[in-house]
Parts: C-alpha cells; sequence; structure tokens
C-alpha cells in the first residue's frame, strides 16, 4: 500500500535509469542519510561510536571493495586484509614522509597503492579461477605480513614495529572526537558506495559481471578478461586499501600488521558471503552482522544469564558468542544462500503487495 | 518460512532485550571504586592469561574482604580482550565509562597498550602495564598517563645481559659471544632488541634475531638456525604456547636448556609444567617475584577468599607465577587509588585524574608491603614525574623439573645504558605527537 510505484511515470531516459526509480526508496535513502548524518551524531553516545558504529562503517567499506571482486567479477580473493594493511602502511608513509600532504590525499593515496599492488597480485586471475585464485591471493596475505614486520623502513624504523598517527585534521577540522570520526567516517562512505553503485551499473560493472557468470562466453562477445578482470582488482584494492588507511588513521590510531591478519581476510570474505553477494546493500548488512552481533551477544550473554540467575563465566560468554555467532552463520547460509540483502528485497517484494498477499 | 521468522524474532528480541538489561547497573552504584578488568581466558594465550586475570580478580575481593580502600569497596567487571587489539579497543570503550569511571587500565597486552596509548590522554584514565608495555613511556614527562610499573623489557634485557656477564664471568668475557634471541613477532616481542643490539655494540657481543610467528607452534625452522649457528646463549621472548613449544624444540634439538633464559612471561608454571624433567635447567627473569605459595597474602587470600568459596581460578593455582603478576598489578592499582585518598579524601571515590596522580607518587617502602603480606616478594617501588616505572628490581629464577627456585640474588637494570635511550625514545615520541613534555613545576601539580 504504502510502498507501490503506481503512478509514477517515467518520461525520460534518465528518470528510468536512476539509482532509486521508486519514489519511496528515494525518500527513504534520503531520510537514512540524514538521520545517519544529523541524528546519529545527537543521539548516540561515545561507546556507541567508538566500538561499533565507526568500525561499522570501515568495515562496510571494505566489505564494499571485497563486494566488487567476489560478488561482481566472481573472483574469490582471500587477501583482502593484505590490501587493507597496504592501504594503511602506504598512507601512513606517506602521512609521515611528505610534510603538509592533505590528510584526505595521504588516504587516498593509500588506496591508490593498494590497487596497485592489487593489481600485481591480480594477475594470476588470468590464469587461474575459483578455489585456486584464493590461494593465490593468500600469498598477497602472507607477502604483505612478511613485508610490514621484516621491512622497518615501513614502519619508520620503529623499534616495537608498531606504528601511530595523531593529530588529524582536513583544513583546520580537527578529527579528534568520536563525533567527528563517525562523520569522516560516514562521508568517505557515502562518497564511494555511491561510487561502486554506479560503477556497476555502467559498462565496466557490466563486464565485471559477464566474466562472473561465465568468462569464456564473455570473452566471445568481445569483453577482455585482462582489463575486466585486473580492473576489478584494482578498484576492489582501491575501496579496500581506502578502509585500511581508515582503519589505522582513525579507528585504531596504532596498529600492528597484527590488524589486519588473515583473520581480517576471512571476516570480510564472510561479510560478503553472508550479506550477500553482488549486491551493494549485502556488504552493509554483512558489516552489521559481523561486527555488531558478537559485541551484542558478548554484552548481552551475561545479562541473559543473569535473568535466571545464573552468572556465566568470561571465558563462557566468548565461547558460547562464538557458537551462536557460528550457529548463525550456519542457518542464514541454509536458509538464504544468497545472503541478507535477498532477505531484504523479497522483504521489498512482500511489501509491495501488502496487504494482499498471494 | 516460519523458522526464519523466529529466527528473526529472537535476534530482535535479544538486541533489545540486551541494550535494556546491561543499562541499568550503569546506575546503581556510585559509591565504589570501578576497576575495569581486561582479561584473556580464551584463545592461544589463555593458559597464561586467565592466571593472570585469577589473581588479579581475587586481589580486588582481598581488598574488599579486608574492608576496601580506607573503606571504599571496589567493583569491577571482566571484558575478554582474547589478546587481540581490536577487542581490547572495544573492551576499553565499553567500561571507560561505566559504574561511575574506570580507575585504572590494565590490558595485559602491548599491542592493546599502544592502542591505548593513544586514547587514555584524551579519557583521562591512567593505564599500568606492570613489566610490559612501551619501554620508553617510562618518561613520565612526556607519558603522561603511562605507568610501566616495577620493569620493561629493556630492563629485562639489560639483565638478562647483566646476569650473562656474570655466569661467564664479567662483562669482558661475552665479547665474541652470539646471543640469540627468540621472539614473539609482535611489538611484545620487538621491544628488547633496541637495548640488546646496544649492549652488543658496547660489549661486542653478536646477537642474533630469530622471530616467531604468532601464535608460536611453529618453530623447527627457528630450532634448525639454532642448531646450524650454535648461539651461546638463547633469550626466549615469548608468550603462551610460544614458550612450552620452544623448550620441546629445545629438548628435540638437544640445546642446553641452562644456556636458554625467558623474560618475566616466558617463566611460569604454565610454559613448563608439561615439558617438566626436558625443561630442568630453564631459568627466567622474575618481575620481582616468582612463585610464591608461602608469602603471607597468599595465606591472607586463602583465609579471606577462598575458603569462604568466593575464588575466582583453582585453589592449588594460587601463588603460581602469573597468579602473583595478577595479583601485584591489581595491588598496585589499588595502592594507587589509595595514595590519591590521601590527597583528594580519605574514603572517597577516585576519578582516573586523581588516580594518576596517586600512581605518580606511589611509594611503598619495605615496611608497608611488608605489612600487606608482600614481604619476600617485592622490594619498594617508588614513583615519580620523571620515573613512572618505580623500581627495577629482577631476580632470576630456575625450573628443577617440578617447581620454580630462585637462582640469583636481585639485580637492578643499569640506568646509565637505559635512562638515556628512554629519554631519546621518548623524545622522538613526543616530537612526532607534537607534545611539550611536562616541566617540573607542571609535575607538582
Amino acid at each position: 500500500m504504502l510502498y507501490r510505484e503506481n503512478g509514477q511515470f517515467k518520461t525520460s531516459y534518465a528518470a528510468d535509469q536512476q539509482i532509486f526509480p521508486i519514489a519511496q526508496d528515494r525518500w527513504a535513502i534520503l531520510g537514512l542519510l540524514v538521520v545517519a548524518f544529523i541524528g546519529v551524531p545527537l543521539l548516540v553516545d561515545e561507546y556507541l561510536f567508538r566500538a561499533i558504529l565507526i568500525p561499522f562503517l570501515i568495515l562496510s567499506l571494505a566489505a564494499l571493495g571485497v563486494n566488487i571482486l567476489v560478488g561482481f567479477c566472481g573472483q574469490i580473493t582471500l587477501g583482502a586484509g593484505a590490501f587493507m594493511a597496504v592501504g594503511a602502511y602506504a598512507a601512513y608513509n606517506f602521512h609521515i614522509r611528505i610534510a603538509g600532504l592533505p590528510l584526505l590525499f595521504s588516504l587516498l593515496m593509500g588506496g591508490v597503492t593498494a590497487a596497485v599492488v592489487g593489481i600485481f597480485f591480480g594477475i594470476p586471475s588470468l590464469r587461474v579461477r575459483g578455489l585456486y585464485l584464493a590461494v593465490a591471493t593468500l600469498a598477497a596475505q602472507f607477502f604483505t605480513d612478511w613485508v610490514f614486520l621484516r621491512v622497518p623502513w615501513f614502519t619508520d624504523n620503529a623499534s616495537s614495529g608498531s606504528v601511530s598517527v595523531s593529530n588529524l585534521q582536513i583544513m583546520g577540522w580537527q578529527i579528534d572526537t568520536p563525533v567527528n570520526k563517525y562523520l569522516f567516517c560516514l562521508a568517505f562512505l557515502t562518497v564511494f558506495a555511491l561510487l561502486a553503485k554506479n560503477m556497476t551499473r555502467c559498462a565496466v560493472g557490466r563486464q565485471w559481471m559477464a566474466i562472473r557468470d561465465m568468462d569464456v562466453a564473455a570473452e566471445v562477445i568481445g569483453i577482455r578478461p585482462l582489463f575486466a578482470k585486473l580492473s576489478a582488482f584494482a578498484v576492489s584494492s582501491f575501496f579496500v586499501g581506502t578502509a585500511g588507511a581508515l582503519w589505522g588513521f582513525i579507528h585504531l590510531a596504532s596498529w600492528e600488521p597484527a590488524a589486519f591478519s588473515v583473520d581480517r581476510s576471512f571476516q570480510l570474505l564472510f561479510m560478503v558471503i553472508i550479506g550477500g553477494l553482488g549486491t551493494i546493500m549485502g556488504s552493509f548488512f554483512g558489516a552489521a552482522f559481523i561486527v555488531i552481533l558478537p559485541i551484542a551477544l558478548n554484552q548481552f550473554l551475561p545479562a541473559f544469564g543473569g535473568l535466571f540467575g545464573i552468572r556465566i563465566s568470561t571465558a563462557g560468554v566468548s565461547h558460547a558468542e562464538l557458537i551462536v555467532f557460528g550457529g548463525l552463520i550456519i542457518f542464514f547460509l541454509i536458509k538464504e544462500p544468497h545472503g541478507i540483502a535477498r532477505l531484504w528485497s523479497t522483504g521489498k517484494e512482500k511489501l509491495r503487495l501488502w496487504p494482499f498477499p498471494h | 518460512m516460519k523458522l526464519g521468522k523466529l529466527a528473526l524474532t529472537v535476534s530482535a528480541t535479544a538486541v533489545v532485550l540486551s541494550s535494556l538489561l546491561t543499562a541499568p547497573p550503569a546506575l546503581a552504584q556510585v559509591k565504589e571504586q570501578f576497576f575495569p578488568v581486561l582479561v584473556y581466558r580464551t584463545g592461544a594465550y589463555a593458559a597464561n592469561g586467565s592466571q593472570w586475570a585469577n589473581g588479579y580478580v581475587d586481589y580486588l575481593k582481598l581488598v574488599n574482604a579486608r574492608g576496601g580502600i580506607n573503606g571504599v569497596k571496589i567493583s569491577f567487571e571482566e571484558c575478554e580482550t582474547a589478546y587481540a587489539t581490536d577487542r581490547g579497543v572495544e573492551c576499553y570503550e565499553r567500561l571507560k565509562g561505566k559504574n561511575g569511571g574506570a580507575t585504572v587500565f590494565q590490558p595485559l597486552s602491548t599491542g592493546v597498550t599502544f592502542a591505548l596509548t593513544e586514547k587514555a590522554p584524551a579519557d583521562k584514565i591512567p593505564l599500568i602495564t606492570a613489566g610490559y608495555g612501551r619501554s620508553e613511556s617510562q618518561n613520565g614527562a612526556v607519558f603522561t598517563w603511562n605507568f610501566p610499573l616495577l620493569g620493561t623489557y629493556w630492563v629485562g634485557a639489560e639483565v638478562a645481559i647483566q646476569h650473562i656477564a656474570k655466569k661467564e664471568g664479567g662483562v669482558a668475557k661475552l665479547k665474541g659471544k652470539k646471543i640469540a634471541l627468540v621472539y614473539h613477532d609482535s611489538p611484545y616481542g620487538k621491544e628488547p632488541i633496541p637495548v640488546l643490539q646496544e649492549l652488543g655494540k658496547t660489549y661486542g657481543f653478536e646477537v642474533q634475531l630469530l622471530p616467531v610467528a604468532h601464535p608460536g607452534v611453529e618453530q623447527k625452522a627457528t630450532w634448525l638456525q639454532i642448531r646450524q649457528q650454535k648461539p651461546d646463549y638463547v633469550l626466549l621472548w615469548g608468550w603462551g604456547v610460544m614458550n612450552s613449544t620452544a623448550l620441546r624444540e629445545a629438548q628435540a634439538t638437544g640445546y642446553p636448556r641452562d644456556k636458554m633464559m625467558g623474560i618475566w612471561w616466558a617463566g611460569a608454571e604454565p610454559d613448563v609444567k608439561d615439558v617438566a624433567e626436558g625443561a630442568k635447567g630453564y631459568s627466567a627473569l622474575t618481575l620481582q617475584h616468582g612463585a610464591e605459595p608461602n608469602s603471607k597474602v597468599v595465606k591472607d587470600m586463602l583465609d579471606l577468599v577462598y575458603a569462604k568459596g568466593q575464588g575466582t581460578g583453582p585453589k592449588n593455582e594460587v601463588g603460581q607465577v602469573l597468579y602473583m603478576r595478577g595479583l601485584l598489578s591489581a595491588m598496585l592499582g589499588v595502592e594507587g587509588v589509595r595514595k590519591a585518598q590521601e590527597r583528594y579524601g580519605k574514603g572517597k571515590v577516585m576519578s582516573g585524574e586523581q588516580v594518576r596522580w596517586g600512581l605518580e607518587n606511589l611509594n611503598l617502602d619495605q615496611k608497608t608491603l611488608d605489612g600487606m603480606g608482600f614481604a619476600g616478594v617485592m622490594r619498594p617501588v617508588q614513583t615519580s614525574c620523571l620515573d613512572h616505572m618505580g623500581s627495577s628490581w629482577v631476580r632470576v629464577h630456575t625450573w628443577n623439573g617440578s617447581k620454580w627456585e630462585f637462582s640469583s640474588d636481585w639485580y637492578q637494570a643499569d640506568e646509565k645504558v637505559l635512562r638515556p635511550m628512554v629519554m631519546l625514545a621518548s623524545g622522538k615520541y613526543a616530537e612526532e605527537k607534537k607534545l611539550k613534555p611536562r616541566t617540573p613545576d607542571e609535575c607538582k601539580l
């Protein structure tokens, strides 16, 4: 009833091709943005910002990048953590070695460096595919782990191998309070999500999807696998690298290579699988699921036990958290193999018919 | 789809309930000094982490059983970090504002310490890192909020070399020797490197660096290198399962255990007990204390806490090395509060900022320590603005196959070597962060 496009006539191609052709969607997204940019900073407390919202935004950005590569182009990667590390350390080196370089530029250069490294590690994708490619990208993970632990130049000869940044600002705007950090990440994510959405709708995105669906057929109709695959690697790594730079600069402020270990790569891959492969929306759902659920469980379980007068030990809570979390992943994958994003679109379909389902 | 709906409802109610349930306790207690407890009872380092956590929590319980800090009871809450930096940061954010504000954080992880060092000054919460953390944070003029009490890794490295020199018969004998450092490849393991290299240059010994990747169960290649290069001594900078693995590998390679020496995090019961006889002769530094089952504080603990069934861990672990470490760490935090109360009002709840003053002016002499039941366990600690470490007493203990026994006299780190390095490193940090080190006048405030 509320969600129906009856009567919304499109009179131009532009109107037909816009990202959200249904007016309700446009308003909903606009409303969401207003809430995110204005409402949330007014309402939310510091803990929620620092522990949940900022990691969620940054990992959403990384998941977007992974989704471009895995979901849209069909190239399975286990090197996302590596590209995050490249982004973070490259941005760090630009930041400290070139005095006066604007922060925004350093962060984006982190992304660009990650893109270059991504293209390099994407080369095997021209020969191998599927699980074999996943293993090849795993090499990127171990390589960057090694480089950032062993080559002191990258960490500015820090004796402990841990690097840190502070006094971040853009044109006098200090990024030090949680609200400012949140807004900064949110602005990044908004621009990048728009970029990703449009990229997947235009020629290059269609090439990626053609390669994903059947690369031989795509080649026959004139799509160059070299360009399509490597561009997917480049764009994906750019996103992931920028996210890595934000993770280091904004979220952690001080980090070591362990922050971008192979666990992070798996985490990002799970995000896009659970969220929904080949959807922009899915990246957000997946990130929310993986970032928020464990923390929520961790806080909820002791309180839940307290209701029945049971005191659960700290170790018990963490174990239970892993069990419940793992169980939910399996449940979602069985019930909805296309990810949470599919649930979302099914929901929208039902809403169209509501209140007269058939 | 019914099951799907059920799952959705359950998770939705879960989220709502959790937000409802976690909120109220924050308002309930106000007159209590809140100690957040960052622990890891799960993950690769659980065996060591939980002993420390038990000691820490038990001491807080003991203080409450003895009547609190001048009447102020302690409340505490654990948060599991699993030794991961991002989870540690989340725990910090979760606990820092609870129950009237956190008193002091002790993350028991060098990685988390690095991350929190950036955050603590803004939140005005002191950070105690007894026996770990950033070595240069000894300089309190720059690191206002960090307290690496009792010792840093630089102290450890320096004393380890002193001990080796003594065994060899003087520093002159170190010339031409080969000393290998088998270390956990993380900020923790890398901390001692600058000191070892510096001393190597001074005394003319060669330092071999042999990193071991987290979690440290894969050391075959490392010990193959040791077998080939035959270093005269091996220093072990490991944690958790890495230590027992190293000892097993040493046994397998036939490297003499009495030429191996661990840092104080590689010298506890979980590290050696599975290797038992195989680890005989292996020695480790101690952060003043060793296993102290006969000390008075442990007896009090058993009488006042465990006898009432309120103990956190297994009774037979009370008094073991890491348990004592946790206990001492808690004690230092509590004494910081006590000292702060002397200035800001006895019997009042102290804020993080006030506790920071207390920690900076900590002065535990032998009489006070003996009175608290720490006779024979530790020596006096006195901190100041410029010295946030307080003391650098170290002993060495050796595993005799069934228990740890002290095998050396007290050592003290050589300030002439370490002080310039601390000043240099902290100066570099201040410059990077554009911090102005506190002047002696500011220190008095």
